[in-house]
C-alpha cells in the first residue's frame, strides 16, 4: 500500500496553502478563550467557597473545569472539523488532478487512508497545541492528569469520526462548501439526535440516545474510558471510510 | 501493447464511442485523430483506467484495463487533455511525488526527477509553484509526469497543444525518439504533426473508428491515384481533349476556372509523373501554361475527406474507391486551401 507518498502530499498541501494555518490559528484562539473564561469563573466560585464551606463540597476541576471546556471545544470542532476535510476530494476533482491520481499505481483505499490520515495528523496537532493551557495552570494548581487525558482521548477519537464523515462528504462533490455543509448537517444531526431521548423514553430513546455523537463523549470528559464509546467512534468512522471507498469507485464508473 | 475491442462507452444516455476496435503494436507511436467530441478523450481515460467502458475489453500491456487496472496503471504514463496538476505545489516536489507515487525507489528518485524535468526542459522552473507557470510549461509539466517513470506505454491527450513553435518541434522530436522501446498514441488536431511524429493512425469520427493504419497505406487507399493540378488558359475542349489523350493520364476532372483561366486535376497511375507530358503539350500547342504541380495526398485531405464524407475505410479490405461525386465535389487540393 502506497499511502505514504499519498499522505506526504497532502500534509504538503495542507501547509503550502493558508487552510492548515487559518484553522490552527483560529482553534487555537477558541479554544484560549473558552479555557480562561471557564478558568476564570472557577476561580470566581472557589474564592466564594472559600467563604461559603457548604458550597465547596460540589467543586473540582473535573466537573467545574474540564467537562464543560471538553464540550466546548467539542462544539468548535463541529464547525471546524469540515473545513478540514472539505477539499480532500472534492478539490481535486474540481481541478481534475483525481484523473491522474486515480491513474497512478495506488489503490482507491490507498489514496483515501493517506487523505484520512493527513487530516488526522492536522487535527492531533490542533489538539496538541491546546495542551498549552493545561499546562499553564498545572504551574499554579493541582490539575487531574487521569480526567484530562480521557478527555483528550475523547476528543481524538470523536475528531477522528467527524473527519471520516467529512471525507465522506467531500468524495460527493466538486464542490468544496457543499461538501462542508453535507458535513455540518450530518455530524448536527448525530449530534442532536440524542436530546429527543429525553422525552420518547423507551427503546427508542435508547437507541436513538446511543446513535448520539455527544452522549458517546461525556464518559471520556468525566475520566471514564469505557469500551463501548471507543468502539461507537471506530464503528462510525470504519463505516463512514468504507462509504467513501464506494463512493470513489462509484465516480469512476460516471467519469 | 494496446488491444482494444469492441469498446462502448455511455454517459448517461451520451454514447460516447461505440464498438471501437483498434490495436497499436509495441514500439509504434500512433496518432489518434478525430474532430471534436468523437470520443479520443474517452477512449484514453479507459485506456489509462481512470473509468471502467459500459461494454468491451481493453488491454494494454498485455493486462485487462479493467480487471488488472493496478498492473496496467504501474505501466503507463498518462497526459490528460486539459493537464491538471496540483497548483500549490512546486515542479519538483511534484515531479518527486508523481514518481514515488509510482514505485520508483529512492535512491532512483532523484536522477529519474532530474531526467524528465531535462529532457522537458522544465529543469529551470523546478523551484516554481506549478499553478504559477505559464500554459506551456504546464504542459510540459504533465509531460514530465507522464515519463518519469519511463513507462511501457504511453497515453498522451493533445501533447503539444498550447506550445510555441519551438517547443513544438522539440516535444515532438522528444515523443519521437520514445519510439522503438515505448509504445506511444497520442491525440492531436495538428495533422502535420501526425505525420511527422507517427508511424501509424487511428482516425475516429462520431465515436466509431472510421480508418486505421500506417500513414502511408491509408493515404493510398484513399488516393489510388496521383493527381496533377494543371491551370492552362487555351481553347477549353482542346485543352480537356489533349490532356485526356496524354499517354499515362487516367482520367482529367475540370476544377473550374481560377483567374479567368480553367484548370484541371489530371489523374495518372501512383509513381507515374505526367508533368513532362503535360509541359510538351502545352508546348506544342502554344497554349499558356500558367500553373503545374503535383496536388499533394497528404494525411490531412484524407482525414477531411473521411471526416467531412463520412466514408469509412473497413480494416482488412481495401479502401472504397472514393466516388466520382465525391471526388468533383470536394476535390483534395480545394478543401485545405
Ligand atoms: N463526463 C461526461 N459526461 C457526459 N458526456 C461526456 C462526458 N465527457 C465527454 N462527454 C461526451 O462524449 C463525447 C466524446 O467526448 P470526448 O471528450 O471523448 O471527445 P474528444 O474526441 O476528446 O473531443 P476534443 O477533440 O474536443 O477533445 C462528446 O459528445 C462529449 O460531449
Ligand atoms: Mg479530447
Amino acid at each position: 500500500m502506497k499511502i505514504w507518498p499519498i499522505y506526504k502530499k497532502e500534509m504538503r498541501l495542507y501547509f503550502t496553502s493558508p487552510i492548515a494555518w487559518v484553522i490552527l490559528t483560529i482553534f487555537l484562539f477558541i479554544a484560549g478563550y473558552f479555557f480562561y473564561s471557564i478558568f476564570a469563573f472557577f476561580t470566581l466560585a472557589s474564592m466564594q467557597s472559600a467563604m461559603n464551606p457548604a458550597m465547596a463540597r460540589d467543586l473540582n476541576v473535573t466537573d467545574s473545569v474540564l467537562r464543560p471546556l471538553f464540550s466546548n471545544v467539542s462544539v468548535i470542532l463541529l464547525l471546524l472539523m469540515p473545513l478540514v476535510t472539505m477539499r480532500l476530494f472534492a478539490e481535486e476533482r474540481r481541478s481534475g488532478t483525481i484523473e491522474l491520481l486515480l491513474t497512478y499505481p495506488v489503490r482507491d483505499g490507498a489514496v483515501l487512508l493517506g487523505k484520512y490520515l493527513a487530516g488526522l495528523t492536522l487535527y492531533a496537532m490542533m489538539l496538541a497545541m491546546t495542551l498549552f493551557y493545561p499546562l499553564l495552570v498545572a504551574y499554579f494548581a493541582r490539575v487531574e492528569w487521569g480526567p484530562l487525558a480521557t478527555g483528550y482521548l475523547g476528543l481524538l477519537l470523536m475528531g477522528a469520526t467527524f473527519l471520516a464523515v467529512g471525507i465522506f462528504a467531500s468524495s460527493l462533490t466538486e464542490n468544496q462548501i457543499v461538501a462542508s455543509i453535507i458535513t455540518f448537517g450530518v455530524l448536527l444531526m448525530f449530534w442532536v439526535i440524542g436530546w429527543s431521548s429525553d422525552y420518547l423514553g423507551g427503546t427508542w430513546g435508547r437507541v436513538l440516545s446511543h446513535l448520539s455523537l455527544i452522549e458517546h463523549f461525556d464518559s471520556f470528559a468525566k475520566g471514564v474510558i469505557d469500551t463501548r464509546d471507543v468502539l461507537y467512534y471506530f464503528d462510525f468512522t470504519i463505516v463512514a471510510l468504507f462509504l467513501t471507498l464506494r463512493s470513489l469507485e462509484a465516480r469512476r464508473w460516471k467519469g | 501493447m494496446i488491444e482494444v475491442e469492441k469498446l462502448t462507452k455511455n454517459y448517461g444516455p451520451v454514447n460516447a464511442i461505440r464498438d471501437v476496435s483498434f490495436s497499436v503494436a509495441p514500439g509504434d507511436i500512433v496518432g489518434f485523430l478525430g474532430p471534436n467530441g468523437a470520443g479520443k478523450s474517452t477512449t484514453m481515460r479507459i485506456l489509462s483506467c481512470f473509468m471502467p467502458a459500459s461494454s468491451g475489453s481493453a488491454r494494454v500491456a498485455g493486462y485487462d484495463v479493467f480487471r488488472e487496472s493496478l498492473e496496467v496503471r504501474k505501466r503507463i504514463g498518462y497526459l490528460p487533455e486539459n493537464v491538471p496538476l496540483y497548483a500549490d505545489m512546486r515542479v519538483g516536489p511534484y515531479l518527486d511525488f508523481v514518481a514515488e507515487v509510482k514505485g520508483i525507489a529512492r535512491t532512483e528518485r532523484k536522477g529519474r526527477v532530474a531526467d524528465a524535468m531535462d529532457r522537458c526542459l522544465i529543469t529551470d522552473v523546478q523551484n516554481r509553484l506549478i499553478g504559477k507557470l505559464s500554459k506551456g510549461y504546464r504542459q510540459r509539466v504533465g509531460l514530465a509526469q507522464a515519463i518519469v517513470s519511463d513507462p511501457h506505454v504511453l497515453i498522451l491527450d493533445e501533447p503539444t497543444i498550447g506550445l510555441d513553435p519551438q517547443q513544438i518541434t522539440e516535444i515532438r522530436s522528444l515523443i519521437k525518439s520514445l519510439a522503438g522501446d515505448h509504445t506511444v498514441i497520442l491525440s492531436t488536431h495538428i495533422l502535420p504533426e501526425v505525420s511527422m511524429v507517427c508511424s501509424g493512425v487511428i482516425i475516429i469520427n462520431k465515436g466509431a473508428i472510421v480508418a486505421q493504419g500506417p500513414i502511408d497505406t491509408l493515404v493510398e487507399q484513399f488516393f489510388p491515384t496521383a493527381r496533377v493540378h494543371v491551370q492552362i488558359a487555351g481553347p477549353y475542349p482542346a485543352v480537356l481533349e489533349g490532356l485526356r489523350r496524354l499517354a499515362g493520364v487516367l482520367d482529367v476532372h475540370d476544377a473550374g476556372p481560377q483567374d479567368g483561366a480553367a484548370t484541371f486535376v489530371v489523374e495518372s497511375d501512383r509513381g507515374r509523373d505526367v508533368r513532362g507530358e503535360i509541359f510538351q503539350l502545352a508546348a506544342q500547342q502554344k497554349w499558356e501554361l500558367r500553373e503545374l504541380r503535383r496536388a499533394g495526398m497528404t494525411l490531412e485531405e484524407v482525414f477531411i475527406r473521411i471526416v467531412a464524407g463520412e466514408e469509412t475505410v473497413a480494416d482488412d479490405r481495401p479502401a472504397a474507391e472514393p466516388t466520382p461525386a465525391a471526388a468533383e465535389a470536394m476535390p483534395a487540393e480545394e478543401a485545405t486551401e
